[in-house]
């Protein structure tokens, strides 16, 4: 694998012509919360990064695309800049004022003797006048799209303080052909749709996709025609895939323990599905439910010591969790209408799902005791809510029926951002990565 | 195997042949029901008053045979996996034609209509399934033959945002493994 090295970029160690750029008490005001939907965008500028014919711009492009779709920004247009921001000297904060904009983002890619690409940014508070952020990178021409991702999270968690979620892919099943006798295929992209891989033929079935939480494993339900599904799973870095298990009957809906070594899953027994646990090393697998019931969908708790799942032991689809063990579990849906496909942010502080009632299928959050329920979004069909590592987005499928087809959705834990991902033909069962920079 | 795989390959234009047929007599029908007698009942409703003809040229004990003259399918309620009146009459024809033609092997299929999450109808479809096996079972049938099979919500036969399509794909289809008169 390419690497990306990174270091910081400190104001005062280079020559900045003048004005108040030293890391002086100010306090920042560049900072929005998005804790609730009560904020508005904060305006902020993105110059086009010099150097380098059109990378530079490339990657400022990439920074700009990105903090627009997060919802929590609003872009400068460029004929509005009262100057050309020049890299090595401060911005003329006056200057800026009548702008709006609140924050500014400059940088450059430059090459270095041995080929290697530098790309540097800086992050202007342009209210309090400081430099907040600044780092270089050094990689190669192939990761360069990266480093736009990169940057951006850098922009972004300065200033909302929440993680980053740009440097991420997303794995999806890509649909084609007639709803009759649909292809569905496994398919993984970047977060903002470029770099689309499929990965697998098309001639087996292959959904309910789902990303190992720490590596680029993802695990999934293969069909092929005529045979019961079996969870699998492939390794996006060697193509490996493997059938988890040797099952007489369906094995479907798997998902990553938190350390990713184990999966938990359900699998078919006559009318009833059950949850086990899986060691993905030894194989050996221990029964974690016990109902005549369909108990499926399951999900960890981030901290791997909780399982989420679904079950209509009482009737209808409702929300249960049990310890990572199985033992009892206490049912936390009471709402009106059937909950299903449960997912546990990484924050640890919601859990998502999706609701039908008569009117249609939501995408709700709650709190894992079950109180707080708020729905994001809602209409005839949306499903399979999955979570981005920073717990701040889901990114979903919306299906309008009839020979249409799903499309994703990225949506903020708020209610009040929600982006289509671009996907190259009809998709569902998003699954978003973990951060591909993240530490591991 | 290759018998099979053949007969199972031309399933689908014979259903598809059946369903249009069913749904130009139930057009507007809202009940899953009324087009299980279409479906199922158009060869025998062919064979008592000669009106088709279809029925009559399938070959005794083939697959064609159990799809025009048995009725291949039987159909269930929103989320539920429990047989209706209409699908018991359909899988006691299935249950006598089985037992008539003893060396046919057989694959159950499980469906749901696109109503519901994908993972719970997966579960659901198998469900449906194990309750025709279950069935087809207590009327004597062995189960060495029977296999299952489910499909969730992946493979409709019917496609619109209503009921009337939803009501055709929530369903469990009798599938002939076996080769014509073996």
């Amino acid at each position: 694998m390419p690497t990306i090295t990174r270091r910081s970029i400190i104001a005062t160690g280079l020559a900045l012509g003048g004005g108040p750029v030293l890391t002086g008490p100010a306090r920042s005001e560049l900072v929005i919360d998005v804790r609730r939907g009560n904020f508005q965008p904060i305006p902020i500028a993105v110059a086009d990064f010099g150097g380098e014919g059109d990378t530079g711009l490339r990657v400022s492009g990439i920074i700009g695309a990105n903090l627009s779709r997060s919802g929590y920004f609003t872009i400068l247009d460029k004929a509005r800049f009262p100057e050309r921001p020049a890299f090595d000297a401060a911005p003329d904060f006056s200057a800026w004022k009548s702008t709006g904009a609140q924050g500014l983002v400059a940088g450059r890619v430059t090459r270095d003797a041995s080929g290697r690409l530098k790309a540097e940014f800086r992050l202007w508070d342009l209210v309090a006048g400081q430099q907040v952020a600044g780092q270089q990178y050094g990689t190669d021409a192939a990761n360069i799209r990266r480093v736009g991702h990169i940057i951006s999270d850098a922009v972004y968690t300065k200033i909302t303080g929440v993680g980053g979620f740009f440097d991420t892919r997303i794995a999806f099943v890509d649909e084609s052909g007639p709803k009759e006798n649909r292809r569905k295929r496994l398919a993984v992209m970047d977060q903002d749709g470029a770099n689309v891989r499929y990965l697998t033929q098309g001639d087996a079935l292959a959904v309910s996709p789902r990303y190992s939480p720490v590596t680029q494993d993802i695990a999934f339900m293969s069909q092929a025609p005529g045979q019961q599904p079996r969870v699998q799973v492939i390794n996006l870095e060697t193509g490996t895939r493997q059938v988890v298990g040797n099952f007489s009957e369906m094995s479907s809906s798997p998902r990553f323990a938190p350390d990713g070594r184990r999966l938990v899953l359900a699998l078919q027994d006559g009318g009833n599905s059950n949850i086990y646990g899986l060691a993905l090393g030894s194989k050996e697998t221990v029964r974690l439910t016990n109902t005549n019931a369909i108990d499926t969908s399951p999900n960890y708790s981030p901290d791997g010591s909780q399982i989420v799942f679904e079950s209509d032991r009482g009737g209808k689809q409702q929300i249960y969790i049990m310890g990572a063990d199985g033992g009892a579990a206490r049912r936390v849906s009471f709402g009106q209408g059937a909950y299903s496909q449960p997912a546990w942010s990484p924050r640890g502080d919601l859990i998502s799902f999706t609701k039908q009632t008569t009117n249609g299928f939501a995408i709700g959050v709650m709190k894992p005791d079950g109180s707080g329920e708020r729905i994001l979004t809602e209409g005839f069909h949306n499903e399979g809510p999955s979570w981005a590592p920073n717990g701040q987005y889901l990114v979903i499928f919306r299906d309008p029926g009839g020979q249409g087809g799903g499309k994703l959705y990225m949506i903020d834990i708020t209610g009040k951002v929600e982006m289509q991902v671009p996907t190259p033909s009809f998709a569902s069962d998003p699954t978003w990565s973990p951060l591909l920079s993240g530490g591991r | 195997m290759s018998l099979s795989s053949l007969l199972r390959g031309a399933r689908p234009l014979k259903i598809a042949a059946a369903l249009s047929l069913a749904l130009a007599a139930a057009a507007c029908s809202t009940d899953p029901d009324k087009l299980a007698d279409g479906a199922g009942g158009m060869g025998g409703m062919g064979g008592a008053g000669g009106a088709g003809g279809r029925g009559g040229a399938a070959t005794p004990g083939s697959a064609q045979d159990f799809v025009l003259n048995v009725g291949d399918r039987v159909f269930f309620e929103s989320d539920s996996s429990d047989l209706t009146p209409t699908a018991t009459g359909t899988l006691d024809r299935q249950a006598q034609w089985l037992s008539r033609y003893q060396r046919n092997a057989f694959l159950i299929e499980g469906h749901a209509d696109e109503r519901g999450t994908r993972e719970y109808n997966f579960s659901l479809s198998a469900r449906r399934a194990q309750t025709v096996r279950d069935y087809l079972a207590s009327r004597g049938i062995t189960a060495s033959r029977m296999r299952t099979v489910s499909y969730g919500k992946e493979r409709p036969v019917a496609v619109c945002n209503d009921i009337s399509c939803w009501s055709q794909n929530r369903r469990a289809v009798t599938v002939i493994e076996g080769g014509a008169g073996s």
